[in-house]
């Protein structure tokens, strides 16, 4: 009569999972350590002791429900924020060790690391060419030949030198927006940083557009670490390896992709995920 | 059911049938207006208009001194309000915006913008007529930048704000430094709208007459000196038009026109930039 009871696999007992939980991540694997981050607009609290790892070459998405504070991590991670009086973070960031957020860090040498694509596409007012050479011209001093291959190697890693090839010297706000959004990954490209930071690139793009840039995104991660911030799910999960979400402020899960949407330890993240609430 | 319908439709031709008066009761008087300079100038349009001089009455002449004294002092008053009225608006658009300083110079800015223009006129021959004992181009010009001046603040920080700001952020997320930012990707952005703010404010200014009676005044003569009297269009116009001579009026009337076909022009160029600035 015991045989007869299949052993049921026993659900995991959400009214026992923790609150939150971040997997650690192997020392040497983390490009960019966040430490008991706090964010305030005004005396909005926003983030709220956000600690967690930005692994080296690999893909980190951020999800969450709007106003979960996603974004406005993904700017404090190249100051971006420090434009608006009234915004400012407190905590650490340490990219290889050397904190972002001291004021001993200069912006021009942090930015020359870390690009960022927002989610609209935002085209210089003048050609293609000089979209793609504006940052590179500001960082170094190239011959024309090698300004012109660096710019012709960032359209093409960001998979729209095939489009633009002929028509270098037009006005960038001609392009669709899908190839304007691709423009502005190989302006970010061409000052060859380390770190990417995407704020729902493919929010504004049609899904023919969003594919061809979530295949550059995934290509890459081979050697650039990249963090994403989207609201498509399906997104998170095509092309990021590790993935944070966030819910009013709080970092409330954080783990690898698959994890986290098969298994997700949290009962909020489980929530979400199956789309519970959000 | 059908008898509101029947209202609404006669609501609906009432409606266009007074919007379609109320434009052609504007273009009536513009049309007006552009007729009446070209009939009564028409003994005066003709070559000689621009490279005769103002005569005495009765001789034959034209506004060749007048047409050039404006142009001189309507450039003095160009070259001195848009480097200043840009770098103004740079301030209070990308360094100040929606700070309090930048509030109440942009409500002092709109009350220069209202000034009568007289009281600038005024202003400026108390300022650099009186101390030099004489009237001079010079102080047209200042008076006339004086005018512009407001102008050029004012639409050139509304065609600085509407950058998205996504274009700035996106500007120093690449490193730059602020400056950089501001001048090579934000003015640039900018610059048709920038552009049209200058050309409303050259049209403004090419027909003012008040200013100019307190400071360039006039000039019977050729003068390429901006420290002499000016002869220029719009007071030429006031003093030909109130004087008793047929001959004197038709110039009045041919200066006239002039003003009016320039403004016209300013106005379809600003147009043609907008509509290709707008392009986006």
């Amino acid at each position: 009569m015991s045989l007869a009871q299949t052993p049921t696999p026993t659900p995991t007992p959400m009214e026992a999972a923790p609150e939150t939980f971040v997997a650690p991540l192997p020392p040497e694997r983390v490009k960019i350590a966040v430490q008991d981050l706090d964010f305030f607009y005004g005396r909005n609290h926003a983030l709220k002791a956000v600690s967690f790892g930005v692994a080296r070459n690999a893909v980190t998405a951020l999800i969450g429900p709007s106003g979960c504070g996603k974004s406005t991590l993904l700017r404090t991670l190249n100051r971006i924020y420090g434009l608006y009086p009234g915004q400012r973070a407190s905590g650490r960031v340490l990219m290889d060790g050397q904190d972002l957020l001291s004021p001993r860090v200069s912006l021009g040498w942090l930015r020359e690391r870390i690009g960022m694509v927002f989610q609209k596409p935002t085209p210089f007012p003048m050609s293609i060419f000089d979209n793609v050479a504006f940052g590179v011209r500001l960082h170094e001093t190239l011959s024309r030949a090698d300004l012109a291959g660096r710019v012709e190697e960032a359209l093409r890693r960001a998979a729209l030198w095939d489009e633009v090839k002929d028509k270098l010297g037009h006005s960038a706000l001609g392009l669709s927006g899908g190839q304007q959004q691709r423009l502005c990954v190989a302006r970010c490209l061409a000052v060859k940083p380390e770190v990417l930071l995407l704020d729902e690139p493919t929010s504004a793009l049609d899904p023919i557009s969003s594919a061809k840039l979530e295949e550059t995104i995934s290509t890459l991660s081979a050697d650039h670490t990249v963090v994403i911030v989207t609201h498509n799910m399906g997104q998170a999960a095509r092309v990021s390896k590790y993935t944070a979400f966030m819910y009013l402020g709080e970092l409330v899960e954080f783990g690898e992709t698959e994890e986290l949407f098969t298994r997700p330890v949290t009962r909020r993240a489980s929530d979400y995920i199956t789309g519970r609430f959000g | 059911m059908s008898l509101l319908l029947l209202r609404r439709r006669l609501f609906d031709a009432l409606v266009i049938a007074l919007s379609l008066f109320a434009t052609a009761f504007t273009l009536f008087w513009l049309a007006w207006i552009l007729w009446t300079t070209i009939s009564q100038g028409a003994s005066a349009l003709k070559p000689s208009l621009f490279t005769e001089m103002t005569p005495a009455p009765g001789a034959p002449g034209g506004l060749a001194n007048a047409l050039f004294g404006s142009v001189m002092v309507v450039a003095i008053g160009v070259i001195l309000a848009t480097p200043i009225g840009v770098l103004a608006a740079i301030y209070l658009a990308e360094y100040k915006r929606g700070t309090r300083v930048a509030g109440f110079i942009g409500f002092v800015n709109d009350i220069l913008l209202s000034a009568p223009s007289i009281v600038i006129g005024l202003f400026i021959y108390e300022l650099f007529v009186l101390p030099f004992g004489h009237f001079s181009g010079y102080a047209g010009g200042i008076a006339l930048a004086m005018i512009m001046l407001p102008i050029v603040v004012r639409s050139s920080a509304v065609a600085l704000e509407l950058v998205p700001s996504e274009t700035r952020e996106a500007a120093l997320a690449l490193g730059l430094p602020r400056w950089k930012v501001t001048w090579s990707v934000i003015v640039r952005a900018a610059r048709p709208g920038i552009i049209t703010g200058l050309l409303l404010g050259v049209a403004r200014i090419s027909g003012e007459t008040a200013p100019l009676l307190f400071t360039a005044l006039n000039n019977q003569y050729w003068s390429a000196n901006p420290a002499t009297p000016l002869a220029n269009i719009p007071v030429v116009i006031f003093q030909y038009a109130m004087s008793p001579y047929d001959d004197w009026h038709a110039l009045a009337w041919a200066g006239a026109f002039l003003v009016m076909l320039f403004v016209l022009g300013l106005g379809l160029a600003t147009r043609l930039i907008f509509r290709q600035g707008g392009g986006r």
